[in-house]
């Protein structure tokens, strides 16, 4: 295949507006963006929730989701307006001219077919190649992305192959027309970093190799930044800045750039501590017959932070079951002040319950959505500290002031939060039992950027107001710099290292770390390139 | 083993354990019984040694685990027990065989099913193909409103409407379905018409309501978005895409209504007087005729638990993840 | 440690966050936008409420008042004339709104006691409990409902008490599965779990953290059951085994007169008596569902799509 990059535009979106229909209204989601993208061109679309990012590349292929209606603009795709041609017109440009990487590739994959007969579909529908040509050429793309037995695998079904797998063979689908345009939506966001090194590297080559013009959506400016010729950073449905790669990294014009990579801002310098409060000690535990937790040993100092990190199924969050007590552990104990905490919750007294409190990932599910603010606060001070009637209430707003909420939120109900205030919610709550060590389990994970750094912050501020030990539970590094005194690094059940954090940040490292480490992309666009010479690939 | 034939003999099990428990539940119908129905099925005068010996003939007197058994062996070779009607007082027994007295019937209640069925399935299937494709249309709105109101009709209702306009205002069809084994094959279908027409309509809203349903949970997969963003067209989604994920939401769909379908045999054979099963079981509940209609509920019941049982299978053998294990 | 914060705080963080309204002004907004069915079978359902409500009040004649002439036909004193023994059909329709809908309705909240606190039960206790329970459920729902009443009733009899009873626990297999189904996705939620935690008791956890929010389906699927256990008992009565003579029923009035419908040729008004009751039973229940279909559309938060 001849390489198509030439210097000639191949997409030029203009003033393009759209609409959803939720709540019995439209609402605008793009507000008039214009966009250009040359052959052979890698275009960043990057913003937080709720910036239009995927509806807008869905829109470079002409395409609305239901519910969704171009309001104005135009979207020129090789001189063509896409805006002005009908579904069965466009058609004949998808799967063929322009494809498509979804982000949950498990679910974008046909249970019922082979993945050989998905990856060739389109492009044997196209009457792009025979068969049997497009079929040795998607074991030649199976090759190009390093997926193994290249030869075999696309015989399988999609719940026969790995998640990384499942979104390589994607690309390889996308790629087998060779297309004018990919149009890559978060492909890497549901995957385990140590994956994504993998992911990322492969899709970047393959889009080199052929020259294939690509836009790719992400709210990590540091993924984008490996991929991306050019960023174009949205917010509320509107541009923000364009600019080069290097140049926007190096040199952002807008404070909302900035704020993008707020998190890793944060500084905490780490401190020492002697005394500990909190001790889990030979931890074996099992759900049914599987061993998720493999003779655990963490030791939290008072008032200091733990940071628990592992990929998914390393068993972070089942250490936290642990020490709240609903999973028994079959061996070994947790210690609260040196003296043992009983290993089921029903054994617990209401002291032992109150002094360990828990803050979760989701605050939408984490908040009862038929209670109000002060119902969800109050319970535990009047349940733990029995206040009640004036007493309660002063509580309360102390409490909504100590997380910088006023008084204005006490009769709210959940759904009428924004994500961050939710999270502070959670946090009045927990506080409101008067504990001693907190467990926040990701609870910056479900959040942009910004509102992550305002949590953060507050976090460290309580922690120094009231002498609050932390275990946090993650899996960004980011953030555990930001917040943590110590660190513990999880793999498969196991505690690879446990120390302060600048040992677990300096070599040398055991295996796992160095990986688990070196796999966090950084806000350098020759990170990807210098990573794999130095793995060797 | 085959997790596909794991599975299905999994399936298999169970529905004999539950049919197991359905017959000892229909077989104790008989063991809950006042004290005293000997004498109000015989009637007052009848004389205590009548009343003991029909009490005898029942087994009475052995274990009820011993009688369940022989009921169930019973069940199982085609014999279903004596029913109690034609006994009197004086002893004299001109009962008859329940068997004898389901089995024309039964032939008759599956044809009258299985003409509703033969028109109802493809029906409601292409119309819930229909509505799901073009949903939130008009057409979608008026069809929706109208299954709507259809539902709610009671089967009498939809039947008397159906007497009133093409057998009593215009003589078209009959308006009591009376067939006999007698009667050919054409004048039979001429006959069942009306009940026929009754039960689809029925039972065409429900499934119609529920294909719609299942397509549209379909269509809301993400790989049907991706398979529109590869190009293929409405067609394409349908047959290539959805369908082969479609068997066994669909089956459940069938298995269901025409499981509903043996219900309102029941309330329509008895509007138009046809003599199926249902009628014979309504009947019996008003005589309390006991063995007739554990009979006839036996039959239903096995009848119900097998469409299930199909559905279920159908289910299983389409099923990719258990087609082709890891 | 507390940075600038010149650009950001937290009370005023914005999503798209919705207007704190009262319960009343929401309501009245939604039933504003309801479409027209919803609107219509609100209507029919306080009319018939109504009619039950006052039925004594309102009806002309007794409810088994009997007068001389039988099969009398429609006229001014009897507007839709009498019955096969010269009973007041135009006020056996009103005082059978009372009856069969009251009997309904009973059977309903009976079944809705039974089913909902057993699934209840069966979501917050998995063990033996539950697996006892969903199984005989899936015994119960393996025989056709219809047809278990049919046994049933054969046993103990017809009487109104027996049918409530009867019909009430077979339906309650229903509202247990729903019951369980919803309690289990939200005993799942993070919020019970903080509930657990704290030390909460189980009927702290039912009360306030479960049934709030299991309540939008189970209260449309109580509509649903309502409907289906209004056609249950109007179809066996309709049978001669469910509600018994003299008590004015609509499913027994159909029954009764059913044989008027060979003469529409010659008087098509005395035809139609007999779809007269028939035609109550179908009109409550499509409000119902009218209402229903909304309802659900409402909480489920369907997006309606071009």
């Amino acid at each position: 295949m001849k390489n198509k990059k030439d210097n000639t535009t191949l997409l030029q979106i203009k003033d393009l507006k759209i609409e959803g229909f939720s709540d019995e209204r439209w609402h605008k989601i793009i507000k008039g963006v214009n966009l250009e993208l040359k052959r052979g061109e890698v275009l960043g679309l990057i913003g937080e929730s709720g910036a239009g990012k995927s509806t807008l590349g869905l829109a470079a292929m002409g395409y609305t989701q239901p519910g969704c209606r171009i309001t104005g603009g135009q979207i020129n795709f090789d001189g063509v307006d896409l805006t002005k041609r009908t579904d069965s017109e466009k058609r004949k440009y998808w799967g063929n001219r322009m494809t498509y990487v979804a982000q949950s590739a498990a679910a974008s994959f046909n249970p019922a077919h082979r993945l050989i007969n998905q990856t060739t579909e389109s492009t044997i529908r196209a009457g792009l190649k025979k068969q049997n040509e497009a079929f040795d050429e998607a074991r030649a793309l199976y090759d190009a992305l390093n997926l193994p037995n290249p030869e075999t695998i696309g015989e399988r079904y999609p719940h026969q192959v790995s998640g990384g797998q499942l979104q390589r063979i994607m690309t390889a689908m996308a790629m087998s027309p060779n297309p004018d345009l990919i149009v890559f939506d978060e492909p890497t966001t549901a995957l385990d970093v140590t994956t994504q090194v993998e992911v990322l590297a492969a899709m970047r080559d393959i889009v080199k190799t052929y020259g294939t013009a690509a836009i790719y959506i992400t709210h990590d400016l540091s993924v984008v930044a490996q991929m991306a010729d050019r960023i174009k950073v949205l917010r509320y449905g509107e541009e923000v800045e364009e600019a080069m790669t290097r140049k926007m990294l190096k040199s952002p014009k807008e404070d909302y750039t900035k704020s993008l990579w707020s998190v890793r801002s944060i500084q905490k310098p780490e401190k020492k501590s002697k005394d500990i409060i909190l001790e889990v000690k030979n931890v074996d535990a099992f759900y049914g017959s599987f061993h998720v937790l493999k003779n655990i040993n963490i030791k939290l100092p008072l008032g200091r932070t733990v940071a628990l990190v592992g990929e998914s199924g390393s068993g972070k969050s089942t250490v936290a079951r642990v020490i709240t007590g609903l999973l028994e552990p079959k061996i070994g104990s947790v210690k609260f002040k040196n003296r043992e905490l009983p290993p089921s919750l029903k054994g617990r007294t209401k002291d032992q319950l109150q002094k360990i409190q828990m803050i979760y990932q989701m605050a939408d599910v984490a908040m009862n959505p038929k209670q109000t603010v002060y119902d969800i606060i109050s319970r535990p001070a009047s349940f733990f500290a029995s206040l009640t009637g004036a007493n309660l209430r002063k509580r309360v707003v102390e409490l909504l002031e100590q997380i910088d909420l006023d008084e204005s939120f006490i009769d709210r109900y959940p759904s009428e939060l924004s994500g961050g205030q939710k999270q502070r919610i959670c946090i009045a709550r927990a506080l409101a039992a008067n504990p001693e060590v907190v467990i926040c389990d990701e609870v910056t994970s479900a959040l942009d950027q910004i509102v992550q750094e305002g949590i953060l912050t507050l976090l460290g501020r309580l922690q120094k107001d009231l002498n609050l030990s932390y275990i946090f539970i993650t899996h960004d590094i980011a953030t555990v710099k930001a917040i943590s005194d110590e660190v513990v690094v999880m793999n498969e059940g196991e505690v690879v290292e446990q120390g302060l954090k600048s040992e677990i940040f300096s070599p040398p490292h055991p295996e796992y770390t160095e990986l688990l480490l070196s796999s966090v992309p950084e806000m350098d666009p020759d990170w990807l390139t210098d990573l794999l010479k130095a793995r060797n690939y | 083993m085959h997790p596909v034939v794991k599975t299905v003999l999994e399936r298999l099990g169970l529905g004999l354990a539950t049919l197991f428990f359905v017959s000892i539940i229909i077989f104790s119908a008989i063991e809950m019984l006042p004290g005293d129905f000997g004498q109000a099925i015989l009637g007052q005068a009848a004389l205590p040694e009548t009343v003991a010996a029909f009490r005898q003939e029942l087994g009475l007197d052995k274990p009820a685990y011993i009688r369940y058994f022989d009921w169930a062996l019973g069940a199982i070779q085609g014999d279903l027990g004596t029913s109690f009607s034609g006994r009197n007082a004086s002893g004299a027994d001109r009962s008859a065989e329940v068997v004898d007295k389901i089995a024309p019937r039964l032939w008759n209640t599956l044809f009258l099913a299985s003409m509703a069925a033969l028109i109802a399935v493809p029906l409601s299937l292409i119309l819930g193909i229909l509505t799901a494709l073009y949903r939130n249309s008009f057409f979608d709105r008026s069809v929706n409103t109208a299954t709507l109101t259809t539902i709610s009709f009671p089967e009498f209702f939809v039947a008397y409407i159906l007497i009133l306009f093409f057998a009593s205002l215009n003589q078209i069809f009959p308006s009591l379905a009376n067939v006999d084994p007698d009667t050919n094959f054409g004048e039979r279908i001429y006959r069942t018409a009306l009940p026929a027409f009754t039960l689809t309509l029925v039972i065409v809203a429900h499934m119609m309501r529920m294909t719609r349903a299942a397509i549209i949970n379909l269509l809301a997969s993400p790989y049907i978005q991706m398979a529109k963003l590869s190009g293929a067209s409405q067609t394409e989604i349908i047959l290539k895409h959805a369908l082969p994920n479609a068997w066994a939401p669909i089956a459940t769909v069938i298995a269901f209504n025409l499981a509903y379908l043996v219900v309102g045999v029941v309330v329509v054979e008895v509007v138009f007087v046809y003599p199926g099963v249902g009628q014979l079981m309504v009947d019996a509940v008003r005589t309390r005729d006991i063995p007739v209609v554990q009979g006839c509920a036996l039959i239903f019941a096995v009848t119900y638990i097998l469409l299930n049982l199909i559905a279920d299978i159908i289910g299983i053998v389409t099923n990719p993840r258990l087609l082709h294990p890891k | 440690m507390n940075k600038d914060t010149n650009t950001y705080s937290a009370a005023g963080e914005v999503g798209s966050v919705l207007e704190s309204r009262s319960t009343f002004t929401r309501l009245k907004i939604e039933l504003n936008k309801a479409p027209l069915t919803a609107k219509f079978g609100i209507f029919i359902i306080i009319v018939f409420v109504g009619l039950a409500i006052f039925a004594p009040l309102i009806a002309p004649y007794g409810e088994a008042e009997v007068f001389p002439e039988p099969y009398a036909p429609w006229s001014a004193n009897h507007i839709f004339g009498t019955d096969q023994i010269g009973r007041d059909i135009f006020s056996r329709l009103i005082f059978g709104a009372r009856n069969t809908v009251g009997v309904a309705f009973a059977t309903t909240i009976l079944a809705f006691l039974i089913g909902g606190a057993l699934g209840l039960a069966a979501a917050i206790n998995r063990s033996y409990l539950d697996l006892f329970l969903s199984r005989t459920v899936d015994v119960l729902m393996a025989i056709p409902q219809l047809i278990f009443a049919l046994v049933l009733l054969s046993i103990f009899g017809s009487t109104i008490i027996n049918l409530i009873i009867i019909i009430a626990v077979l339906d309650s297999t229903r509202v247990f599965r729903l019951t369980r189904a919803v309690s289990l996705n939200v005993v799942v939620m993070d919020y019970v779990e903080v509930a657990k935690l704290r030390g909460e008791n189980i009927s702290w956890v039912m009360r306030k953290e479960i049934l709030p929010n299991i309540l939008p389906p189970l209260i449309a699927e109580f509509g649903l059951r309502f409907c289906f256990v209004f056609l249950s008992i109007a179809a066996l009565s309709f049978l001669g085994v469910g509600i018994q003579p003299p008590t004015a029923d609509w499913g027994s009035m159909v029954r009764e007169n059913a044989s008027l419908i060979q003469f529409a040729q010659y008087d098509l008004k005395a035809a139609m008596t007999p779809l007269l009751p028939a035609a109550a039973i179908a009109l409550l229940t499509v409000a119902v569902n009218f209402v229903v279909d909304w309802f659900l559309h409402k909480t489920s938060g369907i997006k309606d799509e071009k």
